[in-house]
C-alpha cells in the first residue's frame, strides 16, 4: 500500500473503529462508560493537556521580534500608510491586537492566498510562464468550516443549560431561517459538513495535497465529517429522545451525572466522537488553535528599531575587534593613508611625515 | 557554471508530478548544478566551527563525526529550548498546503519537497520521532522518522534551496515561517560540520579582515577611492570619501557588493555623489566594511558575531548615528536582530537627526540607524536635491522589492518615491501585484547560496522572479530592473541574463547619481555606466526639480 | 580569548543557557483563563445542582375520563417522545393538501389528524405538557403561530 493510501486508511480506520466501538458498548450496557466517564475523561484531558502545551511553549522565550512585516511600515511621517498597512505591519500593540484579531477572526493570511500555475506562453510555444492569481476558495473552506464549527458548539449549549440562554433562540432561527424541513435544516450544521468533506476533497484529489497529508490529517477531518454525520442522522432522520439527551448532558455540566433510559446508540457513537476529539486536540496539529495567539511572526509588532528588544539568553560572543585587524594590517594600513590608533614602528623609527 | 541547459529546456523541465514513492522513501538526487560545494576546512578553522575536514558533497561518505546523530538531537533539543518559534512551527502546522505554490523554489523545480510544509517536515518528522509521544509509538504513521545519514543528507540539500525569504510565511494562516526553520536547521547542520563553502567562506573573510570579499584595510580603500576617481572621471566632481575617520557626524555602512562588483559599484558611485551633494560629514570604516551577514545565513550566534562590528566600530568613531546602503538581508538582520543582538539601545550614539534636512528619524529612535532610502526619500520631500531626469530617460524601470527588506522589514514607499522622482514621468513600471511589495519573489540566490557550483537550481529559483520581469519587458518595454539590494545586484544580472536577455540591474541610488545636477559639473555624456545619455546635449535645458 | 564568551556548539565553552522560566506567562495564562471562564460561564449557575427533568403532566381531565385501554395515544409513546413533531407535520399535509382527514394509528384505532381538536383534546394542558420539554430543550415549535391554545382559549372565555 502506497504512503498515501496507508495514512488514509490508517485514519479512517480509526474513527470507524471508534464507532463501532461505542457502539458495540452500548449494546453491552455500558452506558455508564460511554455516557459519563468518557466525556469526564476527555475534558479532563483536553484541559490538562492545553495546560500541559502552553506550559510547555511558554518554557521557550521568543529571542527575537520577527513579525513577518506585510505592508509598508512606520517610516517618515509623511509617508501615508493605509488602515490595512497598519494591520498587516502593525507598529505597536494596539496595531498587533488588530492584526491578530483579523488572523484568528478573519484568516487575513489565507485571504491573500494565490494559485500560480504553469501556462505555455500564449505568444512562444516554446516557453512557458507562471501565471498568479488571487484564490479564495481554502480561505472560505476554512472560514466557512471553523465558523460553523463554532454556531454549532453554541447551539449545543442547549443541552448543557437550564434555561438555555437567550441568545440560542436568536442563534437558531438565524440558522434555521430556511425554514425547511421538520425539524428545521440548521444551516450550519450542512455548512460544517460540506467544508469538511471539501477540505477532505482537496486533500485526496490534488496530488501535491495527497502527497503531503499524514494519517494526522486525515483523521481529524474524518473524525469531525463522523460526527457532523451522527449528529444529522439523530436530528433529521433517526430520532432519540431529546430529553433524555439534555438530562445526561445537564447531568454531566451540573456534576450530577445521571444516565437515563431511552437514548440511541447513535447517540452514543455521536458523543463517543466528541470526547475523542476533544482529548485529542491539544496533542494533535488541532493545537493550531491556541498555538496561533503565539506565533512569533504574527503576534509581534514591528517595532525594532524604536523598542529595544532583550533576548534573554543573549550572550558574548567572540569576533574579532578593531585592534585585531589593526594589529595584523597596521604598517599596510599607515602606508595607504588611513588613519591608525597606535602609529606602526616604521614611522615612529623613520619620523612622521 | 556547470553545463547549465538553455533556458527553454530547463523550464520545459519543470513538472509538478509527484513521485510515485512517498517523500519519507525518495533521496535527494545530489545531481552537479543542484547543490553548494562543501566547505573548506580553512574556513571552519578561522571562525572555529566544529569538524572542520575535506569532505565532497557529491561523495557517498561524507565524514560526519561519529556521534553526529547525538549532536543533532541535542542541539534541537537545545534550539527548541531556545526558540518559541521552533517548537510552535512544528507543533501546529495543519498542512493546508497554501505555501506551497508560493515558494519559488517550488515553482522553479516542481520537487514536492520544495513546497516548505513539506521542508518543514523533512525536520518535523525527526521531531516526532525523538521529542513527541505519538512519534515515538506509532513512527512511520505519526509522520515521525528516524534521524539517518540519509535524512541529514536530505536536510543539507532542501534547507540549501531556501532563501530565507519568508514568502511561505505571509501566507501561511499560522504565520509559519520556513525561513526561521531553515536558519535553525542549518546551524544544526553547521554543528556537525556541514557547510557550504561560498557561505562559510565568506563568513570567515568578514570576521577575519572585514567583508565577505576578504578586502584588507588598504584594499578597501583602493576600491572606493577608484570609484571617487571614476565619479570624478564622469561628473567632474571629486568626492573622496574619509576613512575611520574619529568625530564624523555618520558612519556609512554599505554592503561589500556595492564596491566589489559592478552593477553594484554604480551604486556605491550614486552614493558617493550623494553625499558630496549634500555635504554630508560621513565616514567610511575598514573595520565594519561589510553592512551584508553572510554569518546569519549560517546561525544566529554567527550573524552576531558579524553585526556587532558596526556598533563596535561606530563606537570606536564616536560618530552620532549610521547610514545603512542599499541591502536586503543586512537590513532584515539591522532591523530584526541587531539591537537585541546588542544586548541594550547604544548609548553612544545619538537619535538620528538629517542634519539637511532636520528631520528626525524616530522610527530609528533605538537603532540608531537609518536606511538610506528613507534618507534620501526625506531629502527629496524637502526639496534639497536637484535632479535632471532626462539623465534617466534611457532607463524604463521596474522594481524589484527585495524578499528581506519587504518581508522582514516592510520599506516599500520610500524607494518608489525615489524612483518617481529620478526617473522621468512613465519610466517606472510595477510588476503584476501578486510578485510585488510584500508578495514578492525572491531573486533564488539569497541566503549565502549564490555560488557558482549550483547555477542550474539558482536559475530555477529564480525562475518566478524573471518571469515576472519578463511580462513587463514584453508588455512594457521595460530595460531595467531596479532593486535595493546588493545580493540582488549580485545575482539578477546572471538570472536575467539567462531567462530575460537585455535586462540591466540597477540600484536605486545609482539612479539618484545619475540624476544630482551639481553646480560646476562637467556636461554630462553618459550615465555612471558610461552609457550615452538619451538626448544628449538637450540636458542642461531641460532640469527639473526632484520635487514635484 | 574571555572567559565568559561562548559558542553555540560548545567549542569556546558551555551551550548558551536559558533562563528557567515561563515567557510571556502573564499573557498565555491570561488568554487561558479567558478562555476558561467562556466555556465555565454558562455552566456555572447550575454547578452541583441537580436541575429535575421536565415531568409532562398527564393527568388532564379529559385522559382521566378514559377507560384503562384507551389510556394510549396515536402511537406508542417512546415513539411519540421522539418523533410527534413528524407526525403533526404530515397530519398538517395531508389535511391542507389532500384533504385527507383520517388517519391510521396503533392498533388500527382512526383518528381525526387535528393539532387542536385530538391531541389538545385531550393534552388540554399546553403548559404543563407541551411546553415543559419545549423549553427545557430550548425548542420554540411554530405551531402556536396559527393554532390558537386552549388554555388560552378559555381563559379568554371565562374572563368574557
Amino acid at each position: 500500500m502506497d504512503f498515501c493510501k496507508r495514512h488514509f486508511s490508517v485514519a479512517l480506520g480509526a474513527v470507524l473503529g471508534l464507532m463501532l466501538i461505542a457502539f458495540i458498548g452500548v449494546k453491552a450496557n455500558l452506558q455508564l462508560l460511554f455516557g459519563v466517564v468518557a466525556p469526564y475523561l476527555a475534558v479532563l484531558i483536553f484541559v490538562e493537556g492545553m495546560i500541559y502545551r502552553l506550559i510547555k511553549w511558554a518554557r521557550s522565550p521568543v529571542p527575537f521580534r520577527i513579525p513577518t512585516t506585510a505592508a509598508q511600515g512606520r517610516s517618515l511621517p509623511w509617508i501615508e500608510r493605509s488602515l490595512g498597512d497598519k494591520l498587516d505591519n502593525p507598529e505597536n500593540t494596539k496595531w498587533t491586537i488588530g492584526r491578530m484579531a483579523l488572523e484568528i477572526l478573519a484568516f487575513r493570511s489565507l485571504f491573500r492566498n494565490t494559485r500560480t500555475e504553469l501556462r505555455k506562453d500564449p505568444v512562444d510555444g516554446k516557453k512557458v510562464q507562471l501565471v498568479h492569481w488571487s484564490y479564495k476558495w481554502l480561505w472560505l473552506g476554512a472560514i466557512a468550516f471553523h465558523y460553523a464549527f463554532l454556531v454549532v458548539i453554541l447551539r449545543h449549549l442547549r443541552f448543557f443549560t437550564e434555561p438555555a440562554p437567550g441568545f440560542l433562540h436568536l442563534l437558531d432561527s438565524l440558522d434555521g431561517f430556511l425554514q425547511f424541513y421538520i425539524p428545521v435544516v440548521f444551516v450550519s450544521g450542512v455548512v460544517l459538513l460540506a467544508a469538511a468533506l471539501f477540505l477532505l476533497a482537496r486533500r485526496l484529489v490534488k496530488a501535491e495535497l495527497r502527497y503531503i497529508s499524514l494519517a494526522a490529517d486525515y483523521f481529524p477531518l474524518l473524525l469531525i465529517i463522523g460526527i457532523a454525520v451522527t449528529g444529522i442522522l439523530m436530528r433529521y432522520f433517526f430520532k432519540t429522545d431529546i430529553v433524555a439527551v439534555k438530562q445526561l448532558a445537564l447531568g454531566l455540566a451540573t456534576l450530577k451525572p445521571v444516565v437515563p433510559e431511552g437514548i440511541s446508540a447513535l447517540f452514543y457513537m455521536h458523543f463517543f466522537l466528541v470526547c475523542v476529539l476533544f482529548a485529542y486536540f491539544p496533542f494533535s496539529k488541532l493545537a493550531h488553535a491556541p498555538g496561533v495567539f503565539l506565533s512569533p511572526s504574527r503576534n509581534q509588532p514591528g517595532d525594532n528599531r524604536w523598542k529595544l528588544y532583550v533576548n534573554p539568553w543573549n550572550y558574548p560572543v567572540k569576533f574579532h575587534t578593531y585592534m585585531e585587524i589593526e594589529d595584523q594590517y597596521r604598517e599596510a594600513m599607515y602606508e595607504a593613508g588611513l588613519p591608525v590608533e597606535i602609529l606602526p614602528e616604521s614611522a615612529k623609527t623613520g619620523g612622521e611625515g | 557554471m556547470s553545463k547549465l541547459p538553455k533556458p527553454e529546456e530547463l523550464a520545459r523541465n519543470i513538472s509538478f508530478q509527484t513521485p510515485a514513492k512517498g517523500w519519507m522513501d525518495v533521496k535527494p538526487d545530489f545531481r552537479p548544478g543542484t547543490y553548494c560545494n562543501a566547505a573548506a576546512p580553512k574556513w571552519m578553522e578561522w571562525v572555529g566551527y566544529p569538524f572542520p575536514r575535506a569532505w565532497s558533497v557529491a561523495e557517498a561518505d561524507w565524514k560526519l563525526p561519529p556521534d553526529w546523530k547525538e549532536i543533532i538531537l541535542a542541539g534541537m533539543e537545545d534550539r527548541l529550548k531556545r526558540f518559541r518559534s521552533l517548537k510552535i512551527f512544528f507543533d501546529i502546522c495543519v498542512r493546508c498546503g497554501a505555501c506551497a505554490d508560493k515558494c519559488h523554489f517550488y515553482l522553479g523545480t516542481g520537487d514536492p519537497k520544495n513546497m516548505p510544509v513539506l521542508r518543514a517536515e523533512l525536520m518535523r518528522s525527526v521531531y516526532k520521532r525523538y521529542f513527541t509521544t505519538a512519534g515515538k509509538l506509532l513512527g512511520e504513521i505519526a509522520g515521525a522518522r528516524d534521524l539517518t545519514e540519509d535524512v541529514l543528507k536530505e536536510w543539507f540539500f532542501y534547507l540549501h534551496q531556501c532563501t530565507i525569504c519568508r514568502r511561505c510565511s505571509l501566507f501561511c494562516p499560522y504565520g509559519i515561517d520556513m525561513a526561521e526553520m531553515t536558519l535553525l536547521g542549518r546551524e544544526m547542520l553547521a554543528s556537525v560540520g556541514l557547510n557550504i563553502d561560498w557561505a562559510l567562506a565568506s563568513v570567515a573573510q568578514c570576521y577575519d579582515k572585514g567583508s565577505h570579499i576578504g578586502a584588507t584595510p588598504q584594499a578597501f580603500k583602493d576600491m572606493m577611492d577608484f570609484l571617487a576617481e571614476e565619479n570624478e572621471r564622469i561628473t567632474g566632481i571629486t568626492t573622496p570619501p574619509s576613512y575611520n575617520r574619529k568625530g564624523a557626524e555618520v558612519l556609512f555602512v554599505m554592503p561589500s557588493g556595492d564596491y566589489f562588483a559592478d552593477p553594484g559599484t554604480f551604486t556605491m558611485m550614486g552614493y558617493m555623489l550623494l553625499f558630496e551633494y549634500i555635504g554630508l560629514d560621513y565616514t567610511l570604516s575598514t573595520y565594519a566594511a561589510e553592512g551584508g551577514n553572510f554569518g546569519w545565513f549560517v546561525s544566529h550566534e554567527m550573524g552576531k558575531r558579524l553585526n556587532v562590528k558596526i556598533y563596535e566600530e561606530a563606537k570606536r568613531l564616536k560618530v552620532k548615528w549610521i547610514l545603512g546602503g542599499e541591502c536586503g538581508h543586512m537590513w532584515r538582520v539591522c532591523n530584526q536582530y541587531m539591537p537585541t543582538y546588542w544586548g541594550e539601545s547604544p548609548g553612544f550614539l545619538e537619535e538620528p537627526v538629517s542634519p539637511i534636512t532636520g528631520t528626525r528619524f524616530e522610527n530609528a529612535k533605538v537603532h540608531k540607524m537609518v536606511h538610506i532610502s528613507e534618507f534620501t526619500a526625506d531629502l527629496i520631500k524637502h526639496g534639497k536635491l536637484k535632479f535632471d531626469t532626462q539623465r534617466n530617460a534611457h532607463i524604463k524601470l521596474t522594481f524589484h522589492d527585495s524578499c528581506n527588506t519587504s518581508r522582514g522589514m516592510g520599506i516599500f514607499e520610500e524607494p518608489r518615491y525615489i524612483i518617481n522622482s529620478v526617473l522621468p514621468e512613465g519610466n517606472f513600471v510595477e510588476m503584476p501585484p501578486n510578485t510585488i511589495r510584500e508578495k514578492t519573489f525572491c531573486c533564488g540566490s539569497s541566503s549565502g547560496i549564490n555560488a557558482n557550483e549550483n547555477m542550474e537550481i539558482r536559475m530555477l529559483g529564480g525562475f518566478p522572479r524573471a518571469n515576472a520581469v519578463r511580462y513587463v519587458q514584453e508588455k512594457y518595454g521595460v530595460n531595467h530592473l531596479g532593486c535595493i539590494c546588493a545580493l540582488d545586484r549580485a545575482t539578477l544580472p546572471t538570472l536575467v541574463q539567462y531567462w530575460v536577455p537585455g535586462m540591466e540591474c540597477t540600484g536605486i541610488t545609482e539612479l539618484v547619481g545619475n540624476a544630482l545636477v551639481f553646480p560646476g559639473e562637467l556636461e554630462r555624456t553618459t550615465d555612471l555606466r558610461d552609457r550615452d545619455l538619451e538626448g544628449f546635449g538637450e540636458a542642461e535645458e531641460t532640469e527639473e526639480e526632484g520635487d514635484e | 580569548m574571555k572567559k565568559d564568551v561562548k559558542n553555540e556548539f560548545g567549542v569556546f565553552g558551555e551551550r548558551p543557557q536559558v533562563p528557567k522560566k515561563l515567557y510571556n506567562a502573564k499573557y498565555i495564562f491570561g488568554g487561558l483563563l479567558i478562555f476558561l471562564a467562556l466555556v465555565i460561564l454558562p455552566i456555572l449557575p447550575n454547578l452541583g445542582k441537580a436541575v429535575p427533568p421536565p415531568k409532562p403532566q398527564v393527568d388532564t381531565p379529559a385522559i382521566q375520563k378514559l377507560a384503562g385501554q384507551d389510556k394510549q395515544c396515536v402511537e406508542d409513546t417512546a415513539w411519540m417522545r421522539a418523533n410527534h413533531m413528524l407526525l403533526l407535520n404530515d397530519w398538517r399535509e395531508e389535511v391542507v393538501r389532500t384533504g385527507k382527514r383520517e388517519y391510521t394509528g396503533k392498533g388500527g384505532k382512526k383518528y381525526n389528524p387535528s393539532l387542536s381538536n385530538t391531541c389538545m383534546e385531550c393534552h388540554s394542558n399546553k403548559s404543563q405538557f407541551c411546553d415543559q420539554c419545549h423549553n427545557y430543550v430550548a425548542v420554540v415549535p411554530n405551531c402556536w403561530g396559527c393554532h390558537l391554545e386552549k388554555e388560552k382559549k378559555v381563559a379568554k372565555a371565562e374572563a368574557k
